[in-house]
């Protein structure tokens, strides 16, 4: 399927830069022409087809679904609905009090608020298209665990004494939230795709070409000596480097996938990837507002542990 | 007539507030655009997907960056 983009990266690299097949600079070359054509490509469709799903789920609607359920059930459900449910920082506030006002269990917001930014469509069309369709599942499914495992923690502790007091306060208005036409729905669509790309291709570009320096100039096995399976610090290193990348993920997933094919483990790299999505400084400032200092505490712990497991378990089994 | 732009001060929230202050412009209303970043407000009309349009206290539409036309259709209904 992915054929005619190696076709074309054989086109330019060889016919129209006239390279010669085996050197450093080729190899890298032909990479970064490869793939950032395929990784566009995916982007464009993908994100296109996923902001049609979501405009069927705006987070006032989501909310509907998640109330009066089983708990187990509900946990599930809000993991899932993360997923498609149109997701940015700045709406992380008003989602959470949304959700606490509901009567949503805090635990089961958490599990919300993991998943959402940690499985986005981004982050999965990047896998798809550079690792294949077998990583992006196991990020997906381990994702997805993860915020449920996590939330549920947090459902455990009983913190709502630490969200903070005026939460409970506001009283929430029924919008009656318009119903969108076809139309609509494309044109949200095409302006979601815009929105994102014109804010991720710089990063989606040099993560592609940093990675075809890799590529084409690092040592197979290199990563294998200092963070291969036999390095015990190798997964928590990884998530404390992948908290302040937060806002490159698009840019980070192409240098793992050069990193990965020089010998960093699976486990590690998955947890590497899921810290970078999953927890930034940006999201724990902007929840802080709605949050004491011992939920964000427990809620970064809880997380990075989670991850830590994830991390240890494939490489483990890998 | 009152349009309020409903939204905790993102560039996106920028955005819209812009784009509504060009729609009121070119169609020559009499309106007053107005910023509302508090949450407590924001949530009283009910909306948990920022930013959103308010027209005379109706939510028009939330959570993504109307355009100056979409808003001209807000403030035409």
């Amino acid at each position: 399927m992915f054929r005619v983009f190696t076709i074309l990266a054989d086109m330019i690299t060889y016919r129209l830069l006239g390279l010669e097949p085996g050197s450093h600079l080729t190899e890298s070359v032909h990479f970064f022409v490869e793939d950032s054509a395929k990784i566009f490509f995916l982007l464009v469709t993908i994100i296109f087809f996923v902001a049609l799903v979501r405009s069927f789920f705006p987070p006032e609607r989501t909310r509907k679904f998640l109330e009066n359920k089983n708990l187990f059930v509900a946990h599930v459900l809000a993991a899932l609905l993360g997923v498609v449910t149109p997701f940015c920082t700045c709406s992380a506030c008003p989602l959470f009090i949304g959700f606490v006002e509901a009567g949503i269990p805090l635990g089961v917001t958490f599990s919300f608020l993991i998943s959402s930014p940690m499985v986005n469509e981004v982050a999965l069309v990047l896998l798809f298209g550079l690792f294949g369709w077998y990583i992006a599942a196991i990020y997906l499914i381990t994702g997805l665990l993860v915020a449920i495992f996590a939330g549920m923690v947090i459902g455990w502790l009983n913190m709502e004494p630490y969200v903070a007091d005026y939460v409970w306060e506001i009283r929430m208005g029924q919008a009656e939230i318009p119903d969108m036409t076809w139309q609509e729905r494309l044109e949200y669509a095409k302006s979601y795709v815009k929105d994102i790309l014109s804010k991720i291709w710089p990063y989606v570009l040099g993560g592609i070409a940093i990675g075809a320096l890799v590529h084409g100039y690092v040592p197979q096995d290199f990563l294998l000596r200092y963070a291969g399976p036999d390095n015990p610090f190798a997964v928590p290193v990884a998530v404390i480097l992948g908290v302040p990348l937060y806002s490159n993920a698009a840019g980070v997933i192409p240098i793992v996938q050069a990193l990965m094919a020089k010998g960093l483990p699976l486990g590690t790299t998955l947890a590497f990837m899921m810290a970078v999505t999953a927890l930034s400084f940006p999201e724990m400032v902007i929840l802080s507002q709605v949050l004491k200092r011992e939920l964000i505490i427990t809620f970064v712990a809880i997380v990075s542990i989670s991850i830590i497991i994830v991390g240890y378990v494939f490489n483990f089994l890998v | 007539m009152k349009v309020e732009i409903l939204g905790p001060g993102c560039p996106r929230c920028e955005n819209l507030l812009e784009n509504a202050q060009k729609a009121v412009e070119e169609l020559g209303l009499d309106a007053e655009v107005v910023k509302v970043t508090e949450m407590g407000k924001i949530m009283a009309y009910g909306v948990m997907s920022p930013p959103a349009v308010v027209v005379d206290g109706k939510v028009k539409g939330t959570g993504r960056l109307f355009s100056v036309e979409e808003i001209k259709r807000f403030l035409k209904e």
